[in-house]
């Protein structure tokens, strides 16, 4: 729904974290160019039962459109594509690595993103799911030139700007009197 | 991204007029148009299974979500500061919804006695039958909160601006009481508005309305609404956490999070109960929101000066309006309510037990302006003598027992002149010590 050039009305409900914080980490234009902009989506800790919420949100990501690669050292494959042991041995580029293990796992995880940008493979946006908070991991992916939202889940933030979490009559923040985009 | 304007949080007028409504795609219409279908055609048979199971947000059936109705739940949702809003077909069946899809059998409930009459009969009645036991607790006795919470409370429940009395429930040591508990706190928030007051900026879980009071506004339709704060933990709640057999076995508060409870009210308890909003009335509603924050404005500055006219009167025994300084809850006004405490209050007149019930009819009687009726927050003024209408089967006694007394007469203060409201109560009064001198 987005309409161009960017939105103006600030998103703060369902969070802990400060408006400093909040603009660093859950930037509206950012979130919303990456929804735009993504195609291959890493799910590290997508579970392969079907009633946990990440299956949910692979679920539906893929439905939107978007390629997901599971990231579970678990599982061989998940809906039907291939599961990948850990960041590192995912042999493509990837645009966002969207991470639903406990915030203790996430520096890990950052590590093994900064080391595929140092090598050139891709350089994908880090995106902590809601309630997962580790903000030293965050800054230092950051400042290895990475773009990263935390405590934000993927699934929420793509029906908050296409209009899905509207209807279900959720509140979206978003004020616009512009008209929507097609 | 760098050429816009830092991210702004809109106000509350602004808010009112703009939020849940982007002009959409193809028309740009720019009032919200009224969806009056029942039913939705599918992108394909996989997507629509994907709707079946949640996976998906859409719409499937006007039961569950209508685009004009979504516009008004997401518009008063803005207003509260709530997560989301589920609206239905009235404000009992808000609170009938709300706690269904909370409670089992077995659980409990204490709740303020300074309640609406209908929502008593609910709670006491309705739920009883579904083996849901409600303590009814005097708001301003807290010890006897804490002695009426037991290991079966699953909720407190209140009204902002509580009946028949005007009492003002102490929202923020009520949260506290809650929160210590592990247990939501619902509020109803119908005769305050969002305007007014906001329960969820002092600790509420659940706010309810019914929105065809001042919501809606002008009188023409009935409907409901319940809030979802999006604070509470309803990890403990199996009602919400556990896993649904109408959904493969589906977590919502696992799943949906911060909008577990919505959605699980939306998805299970309004699919099954079946009190949906009409489109038109939530098209009606959201008229009635986009000149909120005017109308209160206007509301409670002319029940004040009702309120203080009726105070110097010499026929009127009391008043019962919080905004004023010899209500016991003026300084909870003050504190929860500071633009005002509503426009809906209770005055008696000077007599005792049959002749003051007459004279209430007769001064209801004698009125020109406000309408005599069983409704609150129109734009019109409205007017009803308890005694001799709802509680009309009690005897004395027992009027005095739920704290309606013979002499009581209730006001909701419309839009209309102030002097001219004056004038017609006035010339009722005239009318009683004619009436009483023959
Ligand atoms: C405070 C309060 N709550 C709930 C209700 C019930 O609302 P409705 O009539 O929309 O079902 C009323 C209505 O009279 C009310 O005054």
């Amino acid at each position: 729904m987005g309409s161009r050039p960017g939105l103006s009305c600030s998103v703060t409900l369902n969070t802990s974290l400060t408006p400093e914080q909040r603009a660093r980490f859950q930037d509206v234009d950012q979130i919303n160019h990456l929804l735009d902009s993504a195609k291959t989506v890493a799910m590290v800790g997508l579970s392969s039962d079907r009633q946990k919420a990440s299956f949910f949100v692979a679920g539906y990501l893929r439905d939107e459109g978007y390629r997901v690669v599971p990231v579970n050292p678990k599982a061989d494959t998940i809906l039907g594509e291939k599961a990948y042991p850990d960041v590192t041995s995912i042999p493509f580029p990837v645009d966002v690595v969207d991470i639903f293990r406990p915030p203790q796992d996430v520096d890990e995880i950052v590590n093994q993103v900064i080391a595929r940008k140092e090598k050139g493979i891709d350089s994908p946006a880090i995106w902590m799911q809601l309630r997962i908070i580790n903000l030293p991991a965050a800054e230092r992916a950051r400042a290895a030139g990475l773009t990263v939202i935390v405590d934000k889940c993927v699934k929420m933030e793509h029906g908050r700007y296409r209009g899905g979490l509207h209807f279900a009559g959720m509140n979206t923040e978003i004020i616009s009197a512009r008209k929507r985009k097609r | 991204m760098s050429d816009r304007p830092a991210p702004r949080k809109f106000g509350f007028e602004t808010r009112m007029v703009h939020a849940g409504h982007v002009p959409d795609a193809n028309t740009g219409a720019r009032a919200v148009p009224i969806y009056q279908t029942t039913s939705y055609v599918f992108d394909s048979p996989d997507y629509a299974a994907q709707l079946f199971e949640l996976k998906q947000y859409g719409n499937i059936y006007t039961r569950i979500s209508n685009p004009t109705t979504a516009v008004f739940e997401e518009r008063i949702a803005s207003l509260e500061g709530a997560t989301g809003a589920l609206a239905v077909s009235s404000g009992m069946a808000a609170q009938f919804i709300s706690l269904m899809t909370l409670l089992s059998p077995g659980d409990e409930v204490v709740a303020s006695s300074h309640l609406y009459g209908g929502t008593v009969t609910q709670l006491k009645q309705t739920f009883q039958k579904l083996s849901v036991k409600v303590t009814l607790v005097d708001p301003h006795d807290f010890a006897a909160w804490e002695r009426a919470i037991t290991p079966k409370t699953r909720a407190l429940y209140g009204e902002t601006i509580g009946n028949p009395r005007g009492s003002i429930f102490d929202l923020e040591k009520f949260a506290g009481l809650a929160g210590a508990h592990k247990i939501p706190l619902f509020i109803d928030n119908t005769f305050a508005t969002p305007y007014l007051c906001r329960p969820i900026e002092w600790g509420a879980t659940i706010v309810l309305h019914s929105a065809t009071k001042f919501i809606g506004g002008h009188g023409n339709a009935i409907a409901g609404v319940i809030l979802d704060s999006g604070n509470f933990d309803f990890s403990r709640f199996p009602s919400i956490a556990a896993p649904s057999p109408s959904y493969h076995n589906l977590r919502f508060f696992d799943t949906f999070g911060h909008y577990g409870f919505l959605m699980k009210a939306r998805a299970e308890t309004v699919r099954d109960v079946g009190a949906c909003v009409s489109p038109m009335n939530s098209f009606l509603l959201l008229q009635g929101l986009e000149t909120l924050s005017l109308r209160m404005e206007r509301h409670v500055g002319t029940a004040r000066q009702i309120a203080r006219y009726l105070s110097e009167h010499e026929q009127v025994a009391w008043v019962a309006y919080a905004g004023l300084p010899s209500h016991p809850d003026h300084a909870l006004a003050q504190k929860y309510l500071p633009k005002g405490p509503g426009a809906v209050f209770s005055f008696g007149l000077k007599g005792e037990g049959a002749q003051v019930r007459e004279d209430g009819k007769r001064f209801i009687e004698s009125l020109h302006l406000f309408s005599h009726l069983a409704n609150v927050g129109d734009v019109r003024s409205l007017v009803i003598h308890p005694a001799s209408t709802t509680h009309q089967q009690l005897t004395d006694e027992e009027l005095a027992a739920c704290g309606v007394g013979p002499e009581m007469i209730r006001l909701s203060v419309g839009l209309e002149n102030v002097e001219d409201l004056i004038w017609d109560l006035d010339q009722a009064f005239h009318a009683l010590s004619r009436s009483i001198r023959a």
